[in-house]
């Protein structure tokens, strides 16, 4: 049946068709629908791991038992998921294994724009990358056998354009795979020195073929049109290089990016009179090229840095743009900001007026460091609040102990802010750590988590209980509070950092966005009453304007959080 | 660039305003209809009150997912200030169509920047064909604040070709049951006001 099908959501009904039947992910934008969707599929055992190593172990362990499984993260989870893939790279699968990695170049919701194409190259298993849902589709039905045929993972790399993008899918019905025992096989599976200096010849013999397949496989075409350009693309590049040149250049298609094909390069490269390299982020086609004696051009035009589109693509390569119409203004922009009711703002506004040094985190909290909040001064990656305030309490003791927090999501602090926890307690830093437990791991749309109570299909799951996790860490001052409650923030938080010894704040209410939330009426403003301090503006509320000298609340937005009342002194703010 | 029969709407707006609903529309109208179609959204961090952009393109084959400057044949604006951000994509002859609608963007709120005045009348003197009109005022005259978008579906339907029964169709065939009529009469609303 022909449909309109997210790259993502083909993607997933890719697996359910090659007959997956394990599925363990960590969300992340723009991987995350691939699981969600495999999820709405019965066949498919789905869940949501507390993070990419995990996932990718759990879908070790089912290949291994003869299942045919999945994982899906985004570029920066498969840095946490790295170690796992470098040695799953050794023993090879028993069932066919395929992870999902999920690029963001232009860094839409992403720290950095990290071309995952070195994880395959350095891990040294094959690459696919589809350039659109149908190939989304019939990638991952034919990565499992790829798998299965030469006994490895096989990546699939998504980027936000290509996952993003719905586009026609012709879909076909499942298929159950012939179940594969589970044998014993010790010097297969078992990595160590003796046993794995023997897997990595098979390895390189593994590339050696895999080199050999990329050549006349289905997943690389050429597309011969004018010979004078010759373009060796993937991905969603081959989109912004058709629609610029459509047959007045020849195209060589790259779907298959690692191992990247000799032969068929160099016999593309023989037939056109000029060759350009067109891929976004790092010039691993580029450098392949060179390395084969071929002149090129790519970066020397071509950014290395963001996304690509057709007008950027066009102008580089020296093809007229379209005219423009241009306002002469400057317009103010509008800059992605913390909801109405966010129960972040809250917390993040009594450390903004505490003066505190905030390290951060990963999650919709970030945006604790957009104006006028600004309360955030660090965030790095994955769970590195908690690591880093003790490095940071080490380093300058007591000047910074009074002063200084952590604060991480209930996802983020699951996922790998436990570890860092676990060296406060062991080598005792005075750190304060918060945990901002809004019951669902936000900033990727609401998934699941070990502390929400629930599993991916919404039924009852265990519950991890963070209290008592972090008691049982040895910490002896756990505190909850309701970030709503301004005045038990303030006095909490100063209570905590003024104590000679680690502790965590729980700052615990459910996001506002989520559908059990049950909103209060809206507030307003009595025009009589505001003076036009701007007290409440400090709150950085998107329901809170000044319409001339007064404050109103935009009762469409406001959910009656209450939070700007207890700022306004002349009980001007209103239920 | 090469000529192409493809065309581009650009769906703008503020994050949460319900621009999934129209794309999801649209593409599966523009389907229906035999068309080549790709559809690109923005999940993630900007989608949180940030300024949210979606593409529909349509034609015989369809190969970029984005719609880039000077491209688009509609800009379908949920908000005046997110339709000006976006007139450099449009095309030398393309139409925008806009809800009249004012959302203050936080360098606004926290007085750093103010809401640009009369931004239909500067895109009207570029000599863009602007289409203005309230929509947020007839979705709750059709019963919700949140049909702006098929108010906007059926303002932007009248420059189609496609009868208007087929829209009709597709919004019975891409909204709950329980929301149908209220949907159905805003795009009326929009179309004929």
């Amino acid at each position: 049946m022909k449909q309109l099908m997210l790259g993502n959501q083909a993607l997933a009904r890719g697996l359910y068709e090659a007959g997956c039947s394990v599925v363990s992910s960590y969300p992340g934008t723009p991987s995350t629908e691939v699981t969600e969707e495999a999820a709405k599929y019965d066949e498919i055992y789905c869940e949501w791991a507390p993070n990419e190593k995990v996932a990718m172990e759990v879908a070790f362990g089912a290949s291994l038992a003869g299942k045919r499984s999945f994982c899906g993260m985004k570029h920066v989870g498969l840095n946490v998921a790295a170690d796992p893939l470098f040695t799953c790279s050794y023993t090879g699968v028993n069932a066919g294994m395929v992870i999902c990695v999920a690029d963001d170049a232009g860094m839409h919701s992403s720290q950095n724009e990290q071309d995952s194409r070195h994880h395959a190259i350095a891990a040294k298993v094959p690459m696919l990358e589809p350039s659109d849902s149908a190939e989304a589709y019939a990638f991952a039905k034919k990565a499992y056998e790829l798998s299965e045929q030469f006994d490895t993972p096989v990546i699939i790399k998504m980027c936000t354009r290509v996952a993003h993008s719905q586009s026609i899918v012709d879909s076909g019905e499942r298929v159950e795979p012939a179940p594969i025992p589970y044998v014993k096989n010790i010097a297969k599976y078992v990595m160590m020195p003796g046993n794995a200096i023997r897997r990595h010849p098979v390895v390189e013999e593994r590339t050696r073929k895999l080199t050999a397949y990329a050549e006349d496989c289905a997943f690389n075409r050429v597309e011969m049109g004018d010979t004078k350009i010759g373009i060796i693309t993937s991905s969603t590049s081959y989109q912004y290089a058709k629609e610029v040149f459509g047959n007045k250049a020849s195209i060589l298609k790259l779907g298959m990016i690692n191992p990247l094909p000799e032969k068929l390069i160099l016999d593309f490269a023989s037939k056109v009179e000029k060759l350009v390299i067109v891929e976004e982020l790092d010039p691993i086609i580029e450098n392949h090229c060179k390395q084969l004696g071929l002149q090129v051009t790519g970066k020397d035009v071509l950014p290395i840095e963001g996304e690509f589109s057709q007008n950027l693509i066009a102008e580089k390569l020296g093809v007229e743009l379209p005219p423009v119409k241009k306002l002469g203004e400057t317009l103010p922009g509008r800059p992605p900001v913390m909801c109405a009711g966010c129960p972040h703002r809250g917390l993040f506004y009594t450390l903004s007026k505490n003066h505190c040094t905030v390290l951060g985190d990963i999650g919709c909290y970030t945006l604790g460091a957009v104006a006028p909040l600004s309360a955030m001064e660090m965030t790095l990656c994955m769970g590195a609040s908690v690591s880093s305030i003790h490095g940071f309490n080490k380093a300058l003791g007591e000047e910074s102990e009074g002063k200084t927090v952590a604060v991480i999501g209930d996802s983020t602090f699951m996922h790998s802010g436990m570890t860092g926890l676990a060296n406060i307690a062991y080598n005792q830093s005075n750190s304060t750590v918060i945990i901002l437990d809004n019951s669902i791991t936000g900033m990727t749309g609401h998934q699941q988590n070990p502390t929400t109570g629930y599993n991916i299909k919404g039924d009852p799951a265990g519950k991890i209980d963070l209290e008592a996790l972090c008691r049982a860490m040895g910490f002896n001052r756990v505190v909850v509070v309701d970030p709503y409650d301004l005045t038990e923030c303030d006095r909490v938080l100063k209570e905590e950092l003024a104590a000679k010894e680690p502790s965590v704040i729980i700052s615990r209410r459910p996001c506002a966005l989520l559908k059990y939330v049950k909103h209060n009426p809206p507030y307003h403003v009595e025009a009589e009453k505001c003076i036009g301090c701007k007290s409440c503006m400090r709150l950085g509320c998107p329901a809170i304007s000044m319409k001339g000298k007064k404050a109103v609340v935009d009762s469409t937005q406001c959910v009656g959080c209450g939070v700007c009342a207890q700022l306004c002194r002349l009980d001007a703010l209103q239920a | 660039m090469e000529e192409k029969m493809t065309k581009n709407i650009m769906i703008v707006g503020v994050g949460g305003q319900g621009s999934l609903l129209a794309s999801k529309l649209l593409g599966h109208l523009l389907l229906t209809e035999g068309y080549d179609v790709k559809v690109s959204e923005v999940h993630g961090m900007s989608q949180r009150g940030g300024s949210v952009v979606t593409y529909v393109r349509f034609g015989d084959k369809v190969y970029s997912p984005v719609i880039d400057k000077g491209e688009a044949d509609f800009i379908v604006s949920f908000e005046k200030l997110e339709a000006a951000r976006y007139v450099e994509y449009l095309k030398a002859d393309g139409r925008i169509v806009v809800n009249t609608q004012e959302i203050d963007p936080m360098p606004v709120i926290t007085g750093a920047a103010q809401y640009p005045e009369n931004l239909i009348e500067k895109m009207e003197q570029l000599g863009i064909a602007v289409d203005a009109m309230d929509c947020l005022s007839l979705a709750e005259q059709a019963g919700s604040a949140k049909a702006v978008n098929i108010v906007l579906m059926g303002r932007l339907s009248k420059y189609f070709d496609i009868p208007a029964e087929k829209w009709r169709q597709a919004i019975r065939e891409c909204v709950p049951q329980k929301f149908v009529e209220l949907n159905l009469k805003a795009f009326d609303l929009g179309r004929t006001e």
